[in-house]
């Protein structure tokens, strides 16, 4: 069943990943997988349901255009995957087979022990301590090589990490239990060391599979609707070309609803741009023959050729991607919880379990048992609520965030969006919707609106777009039209039962706002004017947010105008006409003053800003670069995942706080056990399994944090 | 005794062998797609060779 379609043979294909976000269901994989296929051209498709990621396997003549065309023919926006941004999870994978390795030793080496504790002597505990053995090095030798490899760097460094301990623990345990079953002696604790090994890769592999999810989960929504353009030759034929094939002078076209991939200068045409990505101006500008058009911006009027003057590294993005790499560094210095708690944990361990050794030898009780002793206080203390406590509360929490629709890139995200005091909100696409939305629709009548609906989604014009999606979601059935002429950077006409229908530009001028003209039969014309509205919740986000302690901010790149009354309905104070620069010297300055700021943004203009902040967010409608650089991305419109990731990251790390007072705990009560010589193999086994359970027990009360 | 070694020797065996089914289970990808893997249970097959004779 899940064997790939067996293909054509006998020519090379090409195979390319595509992002399908809207993959929901069993219908949508048999849809694609048998429909694809069914285009010249197109040997096969396999879902990735899980990645929401579609592969198809083609004939490599065909080019990205036609392969998205197929994609649309069927219902389904998909847009190219960068191999690179796909990555690959070989990490998880190692570790998932390291922990199977453990288990599966772990349950048969305990199988044997409990008959050894239930009272097998003689011959019989002997040859059961011989096949422990024999099933116990090999494992360790295998699955507990993580640990090695990381405690030897550490101590290369000549620093100490959790898996010094580990290391040492596992090590010396093997070593004397081998010793005890070379001399027939009774406690071997093969058993605990496996144990502690299957325990401590499932929380390391807890902790990478998060990691995986959610860079897969980001990577299906990265738009990258940039990664080319459609370039005019010389002889008058077109043909795409990647982003980082344009060069100077070339002579792109861009269709309405396109984003740049390249700076230039427009050299036919005039229509609308909209910056907001680049400048967080929320106004489309006029942009005619002459004017220079920045890449990453979007084209909302008519079709247009632009004459590429810079290219790839040499672009206005570049400048922003520059300074986003240094804003991250000061992020990178951050220290997790479980290696802030292992910098005080290890020597401890370290030092307890030399102390009760020279104690007992001391005391005058031989190498052999002192060692024995200084083994099992190890093994005692060996970091299992802690290796497992972070990371099974952070992946119950991240899980939970996920099924409300945020996706958080790691554990660490979590723990800094628990710490921070001062939230700042970008306005254009962060505070509202970042796109046009009709305002005037409720003058219309039902028949215009279902005519309007009918002559709205023939055309892929953003304008066109939104009033589809608004009257969409009103519940409006379409009207029949027919003859429908698109007239790019004009509009749209058709026929209908009551005459000829069109939505044309709106000549009288309303100011910098965006509007055009539906005309029906003999009706007088409507003029539908359009407005970037604030998201749902807005308001009650930014007051749940002052509940938890937030106080808000606004950071706008747009003028002053156009922020000031969003700034005064939502009662939060507002700085406007702010350069990524601007924002990014904004947010430094208050980290200065000792605050850690939660920063909210869409934008490229943003991604300065997002990277510096303490934690950042970013919705999926955001730039790729702003996705990239926030630590959740949110979806849908509303603004309110973002008071449900704070009081997630709370809660989170309430709950690993616990487990962390627990472990101290259980460490208050075994410790001296262990250093009396008093830990036989079976309160080893019992204590450790016992404190792991109640860990994960306890991490599983986040299910339900984020609701 | 010698019941107890066949046992044993049993035992481990069909570990391993689980242990193997797994590893080659992982290999094949069969890991690599769980939501998908539940819902094309209910994909119907009927239909599907309709679709692409």
């Amino acid at each position: 069943m899940n064997a790939p379609r067996p293909l054509a043979a006998g020519e090379t294909l090409a195979e390319t990943s595509f992002a399908v976000p809207s993959i929901r269901c069993a219908g949508c994989i048999s849809k694609l997988e048998d429909g694809l296929p069914l285009n010249p051209g197109i040997a096969g498709a396999r879902v990735n349901f899980t990645a929401k990621r579609v592969t198809v396997i083609h004939d490599p003549s065909l080019d990205m255009p036609h392969l998205r065309e197929a994609f649309q023919k069927l219902g389904f926006e998909a847009q190219p995957v960068d191999a690179a941004v796909a990555g690959d999870d070989s990490e998880s994978r190692a570790l998932l087979r390291a922990m199977a390795v453990a288990g599966f030793a772990a349950m048969n080496i305990m199988l044997l022990s409990v008959s050894i504790w239930s009272g097998a002597e003689g011959t019989t505990r002997e040859l059961f301590h011989w096949l422990s053995a024999l099933i116990a090095l090999p494992t360790i030798a295998y699955s507990a090589r993580v640990f090695f490899k990381s405690a030897w760097n550490a101590l290369r460094n000549r620093r100490t990490n959790m898996d010094v301990p580990i290391s040492i623990g596992v090590l010396l345990t093997a070593g004397m239990s081998l010793y005890e079953t070379a001399t027939g002696g009774p406690h071997a604790y093969f058993d605990g060391a496996v144990m502690l090994l299957f325990f401590l890769l499932t929380g390391r592999w807890l902790d990478s599979v998060m990691r995986d999810r959610a860079r897969d989960g980001v990577a299906a929504l990265l738009k990258q609707a940039a990664t080319g353009a459609l370039v005019l030759k010389k002889d008058g034929s077109t043909e795409w070309r990647a982003a980082q094939d344009l060069a100077p002078n070339m002579w792109m076209i861009v269709a309405a609803g396109e984003r740049l991939a390249a700076d230039g200068v427009v050299e036919q045409g005039t229509t609308t741009f909209d910056f907001s990505l680049l400048t967080g101006e929320s106004a489309p500008q006029p942009i005619g023959p002459g004017d220079t058009v920045h890449a990453g911006t979007l084209n909302v009027g008519a079709p247009v050729t632009v004459r590429v003057m810079r290219a790839g590294p040499d672009t206005a993005l570049a400048d922003i991607a520059r300074m986003m790499d240094t804003a991250t560094q000061s992020r990178s210095r951050y220290v997790r919880i479980a290696d802030r708690a292992a910098r005080l944990y290890a020597p401890a361990v370290h030092t307890l379990a030399a102390l009760s050794f020279v104690g007992w030898m001391l005391l005058g009780a031989g190498l052999h048992q002192s060692l024995l002793v200084a083994a099992a206080v190890l093994i005692i203390t060996c970091p299992c609520a802690l290796g497992l406590a972070v990371p099974a509360a952070q992946i119950v929490a991240v899980g939970a965030l996920m099924r409300e629709g945020v996706l958080v890139k790691d554990g660490s995200a979590l723990e800094r969006l628990a710490e921070a005091d001062r939230a700042v909100f970008d306005k254009t696409g962060t505070l509202t919707l970042g796109r046009p939305e009709p305002i005037d629709l409720d003058e219309l009548g039902a028949e215009q609106k279902s005519v309007l609906l009918g002559l709205a989604r023939a055309s892929r014009h953003p304008l066109s777009q939104a009033l589809r999606r608004c009257l969409e979601q009103q519940g409006i059935s379409a009207e029949q039209v027919s003859d429908i002429i698109e007239v790019p950077g004009f509009g749209l006409t058709g026929n209908t039962a009551c005459g000829i229908a069109s939505i044309s530009r709106a000549d009288g001028d309303k100011g910098t706002e965006l509007a055009c003209s539906f005309r029906l039969g003999d009706l007088p014309p409507a003029i539908i004017r359009f407005r970037d509205r604030l998201r749902p919740e807005a308001a009650a986000t930014l007051s749940a947010l002052n509940a938890f302690g937030l106080e808000s901010s606004i950071l706008s790149g747009d003028r002053a105008q156009a922020v000031t009354p969003i700034a005064a309905e939502l009662g939060v104070p507002a700085r406007t006409d702010l350069t990524p620069g601007g924002k990014l010297d904004a947010i430094k300055q208050l980290a200065g003053q000792g605050a850690k700021v939660l920063m909210i943004g869409d934008g490229l203009n943003d991604g300065p800003a997002l990277a510096a902040g303490h934690v950042s967010m970013a919705p999926a409608s955001a730039s790729d670069a702003g996705q990239n650089a926030a630590d959740a991305v949110w979806m849908g419109d509303s603004l309110a995942p973002v008071g449900k990731a704070i009081k997630a990251g709370r809660r989170t790390m309430h709950v690993v706080r616990q487990n962390f007072a627990f472990a101290i705990g259980y460490n208050a009560i075994a410790v001296p056990l262990a250093i009396m010589g008093r830990v036989t193999p079976l309160i080893a086994a019992l204590a450790m399994s016992g404190s792991s359970i109640i860990v994960i027990g306890n991490a599983l009360r986040l299910r339900s944090a984020a609701r | 005794m010698n019941g107890v070694l066949l046992l044993i020797a049993i035992a481990l065996l069909l570990g391993l062998f689980g242990l193997a089914a797994f590893f080659w289970a992982l290999r094949s990808g069969q890991f690599d797609d769980l939501d998908g893997a539940a819902l094309r249970v209910l994909i119907d097959e009927e239909q599907k060779k309709r679709a692409d004779p």
